[in-house]
Formats: structure tokens, sequence, C-alpha cells
């Protein structure tokens, strides 16, 4: 009892101490298991793999970084791969937005407290299982196909559109309740204000609104951007013969036994997110995650 | 880049001629193995267990699809209870879709047998993933067809490494409701006039190419393709434009069997390569599927059961050797994955009697003319010594680029 006490007094008297002891753990597990996999990811990029056994021989040299750079069909994979993220991040930033301003302003606070619950329900299910049902709507002769039909339309069928409807669906989440923190924060007298100074609802829209929730859908882009451009389940299940930069990952580790080059691949999400982050750093928005 | 001078030390004439002048690849290290005869490369010096002990308790199978049934896919189809009431070996199963994705979860160590197809048993040999096995420890391997034993892609200088499973070819299947007249050619999922545009699967590995090369070595004898795993330049790049050719008709690539099995029986995909075993799923649940072995012939594999290195359960892995390859086992895989036994007593215990004349069992003959998988290498294969042939990197590497 007085060991205990009088540690908590030395504790008490070192401030600097009992900070150090309180961050040590969290900061040993950024610093080792998040930084040092990140920096061994990218030390393996530049060793190479032995092709018939699937050794990792440890010489230094660019090669990996050659291929990548020469050969077209990265490049090509890349472009769609951001194409994709974009898209997604659009479709769920438009849908999002109406979603939320109904939840931050319009609903009753126990209809906010529903929809709320509503929004985040689809996440306690699996991934799979989403995108699997997607699968399954999107099939030939599914559920889309059937709704479609009669109107003369048909369902995409597995592909790019396919890839960016599910992924948008999947991440949907994510983009809306970062929308619907800031709309939360925005003062109402703000818009009442805009309106008593002549301002039609677009143009308050424009010029109040959204200036003012900008950074909050920016965060949400984040999340919806660096989900999609790190994603290879959803364009394997729906996506039909296209593949994205996770695939290469996923087939250089899975199917070419080649680790290095997976690493080496594995950088350009990191440095296309580096290059996003940086640029939203200069929107505010990373204050309102 | 290593040269392999103990290759030409080793080995008889006919490596010799193939191995002369020839560099291992510029991103492979592996040295050459030619797998129609000896063996390029020095497998790790192991040594086979020489006594079994008592049963661990405990088995780590690591599969394909179809191999290890222990009725949670279909409560009929159950074999692996019955091993684990007789030896007290519990046995979790781990199944994979592709030879390249069994290498790499051998490379993790946590398995104690493996199916090895030949594009991978070589590979686990030469990296020292899998260890010699003592063939006297199983007492049901001296039932096992001899013309699959001491093979390039179970042995390594005499030396065996596995016991023989079973083999089979890559079939094509299609929806018999919506493919007709049946195809009898591989022209059906290659030709670029195919009616069936945009519905057409392919397996998802670039061993795919080889599918390929077969079909150019029907269809344009000039390319001069002896050995669909041994392609120079030319051939190979005549294989991969072919196959890019293809891309736009294809409906998805699979290397999830279920997949294959879900798009052929929703109509999404309604014909393309397969494995028997997909085309008996489906036909099982009701789809209007079938198979045909197409006139160019097929690629296809013949698989064995390999024991990993580390394993720590050896006992129940010999256990497990001996039980797979036994009449009554081999058999049910047999007829339940549609190949061909190991075991010539299997025959007689099959549920449908003509089983082992339809898979053409005993037919050496026969087997030969499958291609049966193999790790293409830069030595070619097929014994050529003025070109070097690409090696399955470049696979690799081609096959993104056919997926683009």
């Amino acid at each position: 009892m007085t060991a205990g006490r009088s540690t908590s007094a030395f504790l008490n008297r070192t401030p600097r101490l009992r900070l150090g002891l309180l961050l040590s753990a969290p900061m040993l597990w950024l610093g080792l298991a998040y930084l040092g996999a990140l920096a061994a990811l990218f030390i393996t990029a530049f060793w190479h793999a032995d092709s018939f056994t699937g050794k990792v021989i440890t010489d230094w040299s660019l090669d990996n970084f050659e291929t990548l750079v020469t050969d077209s069909v990265y490049r090509t994979i890349t472009f769609r791969t951001i194409a994709i993220a974009a898209g997604v991040t659009v479709i769920d930033a438009i849908i999002a937005f109406p979603m939320a301003f109904y939840m931050a302003k319009i609903a009753s606070p126990r209809a906010r407290r529903i929809l709320v619950i509503a929004v985040l329900t689809p996440l306690w299910a699996s991934y799979l299982v989403k995108a699997y049902s997607w699968r399954t709507m999107l099939s030939g002769n599914g559920v889309l196909h059937w709704m479609l039909d009669p109107i003369g339309l048909d369902t995409p069928g597995y592909g790019l559109t396919a890839t960016v409807i599910t992924l948008s669906y999947l991440w949907l989440p994510f983009m809306i309740l970062p929308i619907y923190a800031g709309l939360e924060r925005l003062p109402d007298s703000l818009v009442d204000a805009s309106g008593d100074l002549g301002a039609r609802p677009a143009r308050t829209f424009r010029s109040v609104v959204l200036p003012l929730t900008f950074p909050a859908i920016v965060a949400g882009s984040i999340f919806t951007f660096s989900l999609t451009l790190g994603d290879y389940i959803t364009v394997k299940i729906v996506g039909g013969t296209s593949q994205m930069l996770g695939n290469v990952v996923y087939d250089n580790i899975g199917a070419a036994n080649n680790l290095p080059f997976a690493a080496t691949v594995a950088t350009v999400p990191v440095v296309i997110m580096l290059l996003y982050l940086a640029a939203v750093r200069r929107t505010g928005a990373l204050e309102n995650l | 880049m290593k040269k392999y001078p103990i290759a030409l030390a080793l080995f008889g004439a006919l490596v010799l001629a193939a191995a002369c002048g020839t560099e291992s690849g510029d991103s492979g290290g592996g040295g050459g193995s030619d797998s129609t005869g000896a063996q390029g490369f020095q497998p790790p010096d192991l040594e086979a267990l020489d006594k079994l002990g008592e049963p661990e308790g405990e088995l780590s199978v690591l599969a394909w699809p179809g191999y290890a049934e222990d009725g949670s896919n279909d409560p009929k189809i159950d074999w692996v209870s019955a091993f684990e009431k007789e030896t007290a070996c519990q046995v979790s199963v781990k199944t994979f879709g592709t030879s390249d994705e069994s290498v790499s979860l051998m490379k993790t160590g946590g398995y104690d047998v493996v199916s090895a197809s030949g594009d991978a048993s070589l590979r686990l040999i030469a990296s020292g993933d899998v260890e010699p096995v003592n063939t006297d420890l199983v007492p049901n391997y001296a039932d096992v067809f001899d013309f699959l034993k001491d093979k390039s892609w179970n042995s390594v200088d005499g030396v065996s490494y596995g016991v023989p499973h079973g083999w089979g070819a890559n079939v094509l299947a299609y929806r018999t409701d919506l493919v007709s007249p049946a195809p009898t050619s591989w022209s059906a999922v290659f030709d670029t006039n195919s009616e069936h545009k945009g519905k057409i699967t392919a397996y998802d590995s670039p061993i795919y190419i080889a599918d390929a090369a077969l079909y150019l070595m029907k269809t344009q004898p000039d390319l001069g393709i002896k050995n669909p795993y041994a392609l120079d330049d030319k051939q190979f790049q005549a294989a991969v434009d072919l196959l890019k050719q293809q891309k736009p008709m294809i409906s998805e690539y699979w290397s999830d069997y279920l997949k294959e099995d879900q798009a052929l029986k929703n109509g999404d995909a309604v014909l393309g390569t397969a494995w028997q075993v997909t085309v008996n799923l489906a036909k099982s649940e009701g789809a209007k599927v079938d198979s045909v072995l197409p006139s160019e012939g097929a690629t296809g594999w013949s698989d064995t059961w390999m024991v990993a290195t580390k394993s720590e359960h050896k006992t129940c892995a010999y256990k497990w050797l001996d039980y797979i390859v036994s009449p009554e086992a081999n058999a049910q895989v047999a007829e339940y994955f549609g190949e061909s036994p190991a075991n010539e007593k299997a025959c007689d215990l099959t549920t449908d009697k003509a089983h082992c004349d339809t898979y053409h069992a005993g037919d050496a003959d026969y087997a030969s003319k499958i291609w049966y998988w193999t790790t293409p290498i830069a030595q070619c294969l097929d014994g050529r010594s003025d070109v070097k042939c690409k090696d399955y990197g470049e696979w690799t590497r081609a096959w993104t680029e056919i997926k683009g």
C-alpha cells in the first residue's frame, strides 16, 4: 500500500515520466507494428524473388520500380484504380450529402437517432456477405435484371460499373457520418441569416453551407478514397475480368510468389494516399476527422 | 545470377544437351528443372522419416477443393471423419484455388501435408518446404499404378517426395441448354467469332497460358509448339496474343471453383475450362451443365501428397498419405472430384463401376497424352537447346498484362 502510494506520489512529481509511461505502449504499437511494417514493406520493394522457388533474394536493385514505371500495364491499372476511387468518392458524396443534411437539419431528434443507427447497421454485416449479395443481384438473371428489364434497361453485368456500384454501397456510411457531423456543427442561424439577407436556397447552399461543410466532405472522401484504393475483393467478386492495384499485389503474393514486387506495387497506393493527404491538409479537413 | 553447373555434372546426356549454354532467367535464380527427365536443381539435403511414432492427434491438410471432404460441403461426402476415427488425428482442412496459392501457403509453414500438382511440387522440393517420403511406411503405395511412380513431378534422382493421388484433364464445361451443338473443340472459347462472346469463363492463373499454347499447337502447326510449357519468344507471344484476343469475350476469370459453379448455374457464363468436380457439383445442384474433353486434348494435373519439412505431426501425416491412397478413400475422392484414382484397387470400389474406364485410370498411354501442369523454366522442357524458353516469372508478368 505504501509502495503504491509512494510510486503515485513520485509520478505526480515527475509529469514527464508519467506522460512517457502512459504513451510508451501506444507509441510502441504505432512505431513497431505500424510504421515498422511500412518500413519493411518499403525495404522489401528493393529486393527480388527467385521465380522458381519464390524465395526472397536480398540483393538491392531498382528493377522492380523500373518494371512498375516502364510496363504500361501497371500505369493502366493505377489510373483505373484512381478512377474507380474517384468515382466511388463522388457518387458517395452526392448520395451522402442530402441524407446527412436531412439527418442533421430536418429530422426530429428521435428520427435522427434512428437514422444514425440505420446508417451504421450495414457496417455490422460482413463485407463478403454484402459483396456476394451484389454479385447475386447483378447477375444476368438477378433482381436488377428483373427490375430494369420492364423499362428497357439491363443489369450492367460484372465489370467496372458493377465494381463502382458495389464499392459505393459498401463505403457510403463512411461518407455520411463525417458530413453529418459537419452539418451538425453548422449553426442554423447562419442559414437563417443568409435567407434573411435575400439569398435563395441554392445561393445559401453554395455560399454558406458548402464552404463550411467542405472540410467534412473531404474528411469523408479520405475514407472512401483510401478504402477503394486498397480494395481487391469486391473487384474479384463483381469485377468480371478487371483488376485493380490490390489485385496485382494479391496476385504477386498469392500467385506469383513474388513478395518484393508485391511490395513495390503496394507503395503506389501509399504514395497516392500521401499526396492526397497533403492536398487535403490544405483544406483543413484533417481537423474535422 | 547463378548458373547451375551441378546440373550438368550430375545428369545424363538428355539434360546435358538441353542445359548446354542456357542460363537461368533474369529474375529467376532457380536454375533449370527438366521435368521430362532428371531435374536440373539440387534439392536441399533432407532425410525421410525412418519409422512412425505415436499419432500426434492433429493434422493440418492443405488440399485442392474436393480432396479432403469432411461432410461440411455435402453430408454424404465425407472420408475425413473415418480417418479421424481410425487414427485419432484431428484433421483441419484448408483448400486452395491455384497451385501458386498452395506454394505460398506452404511457405507459411502451418500445414503438415499438401496435395501438390506438377506445377507446384518441384518448387516445393527445390525450396525445401517438403521432404522426401519413405514409401515403405505407406503400405498402400504398393497398389499405386506403376506409371505414376517415380515421375519427374514427384521424385528427384529416384528419391520419392510423395505419394501419387490421382490425375485428370481440365475439361470444357458448358450449359447443355444454352450451348448447342455441344462444343467439341477449344475453339469455342478462343475463336473470336464465338457466338458465346461475353459468356465465356477462364482459369485465373498464369498456367492458363498453356491452354492457349495447346490450342495453337494443334491449330497453328507452323509455330512449332511441341510442349505447351516450353514456349520460346515467338510461341509465347502468339499464346499471349490469343489470350488478349480472348479477354473481351470473357465474362470473368475464376480461381475459386465455387464462383465458376455459381456463374454456370446463373448463366453468367455458359462455357469455359473447368474441373470435373465443378461440373459434378453444378449438376448435383440441378444445373444443366456437362463437360467434354475437346479434340485438341487438354492440360491436366497429376497430383502428389507431400509432407511438410517443418511438420510436427509427421506420424499423422504418413497415416494420411496411406489413408488417402487406400482403395476406399482413393475411390471416393476420385469419384467425387472426377479424376483417375492412383490406386489400382480403387477401381473395384467406385459406385459407378465404369468410373475407371471413363477416366482411363489404368491407361498409361492415354495418361501420357494429357499435358500435366508443370512449372515452365528457361531451359526448354521439350529438349530444345538452341533457344531460351519463357520462365514462370515471365508467364506471371504476361498474365497480369493479359488481364490488363
